[in-house]
């Protein structure tokens, strides 16, 4: 009798184990956790950590527990498919991803092959943060989501604002030699032109992504060529380097950048003490006087002890659920169908939509300088004293760029 | 355009400075034990982080002394026990085991401190702009980091040409058994010489630890540059190392500089042949190939003067 219990007793977790695994819905999250980009990833993993905490807390998605899988792919899109392939090995139908957009270019690719050989065993890509225009037109793929706008729809709304900018007339262009710095130098060269033929373009600089150490020659450069502002795309440890160069050379300009508000970007433009001059362009930010929001990045900041950098993943993990309980099902097909035009209230506030056309989100963008705080803005960023502060609000209808996508659908 | 000139040089020096901190150390081991050190630059890593550590404890000048002390005995011991035990079975199996090393090292930082960047700062002392040339500052910190390069080099110079010291450590590269028949233990200086190598790595990443980046990546980022100045100033030679670290700094960073390309030289090709691999490189600049310029001088130095700028033996 007691080696019958003990059977049982041995044998019986073993019997609910692949009953618990299915009920839990494993998310690949594959960027990079070590080398120059590891501080921007392991960011977004404890955002995404906590966002699957807060859904787990109210039951997750159609009762299923959410598990984050972490997955290092060192910023290399090779890396990257590896990784893809051991999560859906062990048993991953969503990947998410957003450092890199050629890492995001391979993913998207490497997904769509794999759901047309693999037909009932599809993986869908919801993408973050890798804005290359290209992953929503030429490049587009029926599994691929993206909730960040992309690089040209950021673009559009940044140089609007810089074209009312009448201070501005040499602007100096730097930006990392991959796929989406190229995008970031030929929109603005094209969207300037435009709509500023007086403004010059002094310089157009493409540095190696993440392997610079010291930015000081190009800092040397930008203020050679006499610039009264410099646009760049630039995100991660280049960023930052960039910023501290250019504090240690007193390089005085206007900054109007994608990624300013990354991890260690606050930290060096203090040090530059260029007070609301370092602009930024996102999808929400801290200070936005939505009340909802601000409450949220409270929450957020108390437990995970960074500022809330990705609104996006807020709105990517909320309507992720909302997909799936409109389908009724966690399955990546059914998700994908009911996510396409999909109407979202998103975090900051306002109405964004997931456009059938080619999966791109779009939604309310915002323009914002960091600098000194008023009275009504309660969020500081690292710690220095210094926050983001409201300059433009540019609502959905505005904030769109039409897509040349012509998607294969299943 | 001369204050760019003015301030590029300034940077190249800097930089180039700073590579021969670290291929001083490389350079002496290498000619005492005909061995590439592959984790010579993981020295420079842990002497960084060891300053990060010690800065937050104890304060900067502390750290600056005691990091390169431990990192030596790290090196000693690595020599004791690592590498005089592999020794007998040749050099590649010490060039193995320095390989592995920088691994364990890479793997053993980023689990003490993690994979993000540390926030290691510039002391307070010494973060103020020295300067200021054409309205371009020049922190003192890059002044501190030059002078702390140009002591050491003096100083390393001084004690292998012109003490007992040097005379021995000299005599033992080259006739170890005739200086151990002499009655001095060869082991025991070949071990000095590999901590003091290592110390001075260390030096290196205490010193650019605050000013560039501190994270457990950057051995792997600068371990093949360090190569390249070796080989280009000849294997072995300090003086060689010396030139071709300013060299190297100097052909980085204004290579940086300048925006020269075919295209601009020679004019853009005809317009009808489109755009095509060849008009790519045709309107590559000399700013956007800049990282590959120092592998390019290393093929070229090794196909014109295989032994290097000032080396002495053909290897």
């Amino acid at each position: 009798m007691r080696k019958l219990t003990l059977a049982i007793a041995v044998i019986a977790p073993m019997l609910g184990h692949p009953a618990s695994a299915e009920d839990t819905l494993k998310i690949g999250y594959i960027d990079p956790l070590s080398g120059g980009g590891a501080s921007v990833g392991e960011g977004g993993l404890k955002t995404f950590q906590y966002l699957a905490d807060e859904l787990n807390a109210k039951g997750g998605i159609l009762g299923h527990k959410i598990e984050i899988v972490p997955l290092d792919n060192k910023t290399n899109p090779q890396e990257s498919l590896v990784q893809a392939q051991k999560a859906i090995d062990a048993g991953v139908h969503y990947i998410t991803q957003g450092n890199g957009s050629s890492v995001g270019a391979a993913l998207s690719d490497f997904v769509t092959k794999n759901n047309s050989r693999n037909p009932g065993k599809e993986v869908l890509y919801f993408n973050y943060a890798a804005v290359d225009p290209s992953l929503t037109n030429e490049k587009c793929s029926y599994w691929h989501f993206r909730w960040d706008a992309s690089s040209d729809i950021k673009m559009e709304a940044l140089t609007s604002y810089m074209k009312g900018t009448a201070s501005i007339k040499k602007v100096y262009l730097i930006n990392q030699d991959y796929s989406f710095g190229q995008s970031v130098r030929t929109d603005a060269r094209k969207m300037l032109g435009a709509k500023r033929p007086d403004i010059q373009i002094v310089g157009d600089e493409l540095h190696p992504l993440l392997k610079v150490t010291d930015f000081s020659p190009y800092i040397a450069k930008i203020k050679a060529s006499g610039a009264d502002s410099v646009v760049t795309g630039n995100w991660g440890q280049d960023f930052a380097l960039l910023l501290k160069a250019a504090a240690d050379a007193g390089l005085k300009v206007n900054w109007y950048t994608y990624y300013a508000g990354g991890a260690g970007g606050p930290t060096a433009v203090k040090q530059t003490g260029l007070d609301h001059q370092v602009f930024q362009i996102t999808e929400g930010f801290a200070n936005s006087g939505n009340k909802a929001a601000m409450d949220y990045e409270k929450a957020f900041r108390a437990k995970v002890n960074l500022s809330l950098w990705y609104p996006r993943a807020v709105n990517e993990m909320r309507m992720f659920k909302a997909a799936a309980e409109k389908a009724n099902s966690i399955d990546p097909v059914k998700v994908a169908a009911a996510l396409e035009d999909l109407k979202f209230e998103v975090l900051d506030g306002g109405e964004g939509i997931m456009r059938k056309d080619d999966h791109q989100f779009l939604q309310p963008i915002y323009i914002s300088s960091l600098g000194k705080l008023t009275e009504s803005e309660p969020f500081d960023e690292e710690s220095t004293g210094w926050g983001w502060h409201l300059v433009s609000r540019i609502d959905t209808p505005q904030a769109m760029v039409s897509t040349t996508c012509k998607m294969a659908r299943p | 355009m001369l204050e760019l000139i003015v301030i590029s040089t300034l940077n190249g020096v800097l930089f180039g400075m700073l590579l021969f901190l670290l291929s001083s150390g490389l350079t002496v081991i290498f000619s005492m034990m005909g061995v590439l050190n592959f984790a010579h630059a993981s020295f420079y890593m842990l002497g960084a982080f060891f300053g990060f550590q010690l800065t937050k404890w104890l304060g900067f000048w502390p750290a600056l002394v005691l990091a390169p002390l431990l990192v030596g005995a790290i090196g000693m011991v690595v020599e004791r026990y690592g590498l005089r035990n592999t020794h007998k079975h040749g050099h590649v199996a010490e060039l193995l085991l320095t390989f592995g090393l920088a691994f364990a090292i890479e793997e053993i930082v980023s689990m003490i401190w993690g994979k993000s960047p540390l926030d290691y700062r510039v002391p307070a002392l010494l973060d103020f702009p020295a300067f200021t040339i054409f309205s371009t500052n020049y922190p003192a910190y890059k002044i501190f980091m030059l002078a702390v390069s140009v002591i050491i080099f003096v100083a390393l110079l001084i004690v292998l040409k012109r003490t007992r010291v040097g005379l021995i450590v000299q005599a033992a590269l080259t006739h170890p058994h005739m200086v151990g028949h002499l009655g001095h233990n060869v082991g025991r200086v070949f071990m000095a010489v590999f901590g003091v190598g290592s110390a001075l790595a260390a030096i290196a990443g205490v010193i650019a630890g605050p000013a560039l980046v501190t994270q457990s990546d950057m051995a792997a980022s600068l371990g093949p540059i360090l190569f390249v100045v070796i080989v280009f100033g000849g294997l072995g030679s300090l003086p060689g190392a010396f030139i071709a670290s300013l060299v190297i700094g100097l052909v980085q960073t204004f290579a940086v500089a300048l925006d020269g390309s075919l295209a601009s030289a020679f004019g853009p090709l005809d317009p009808s042949t489109g755009p095509s691999v060849l008009s790519d490189i045709w309107n590559v600049t000399i700013a956007q190939v800049a990282p590959i310029v120092p592998y390019m001088l290393l093929v070229l130095i090794l196909i014109v003067r295989p032994m290097g700028l000032m080396g002495t033996r053909e290897s």
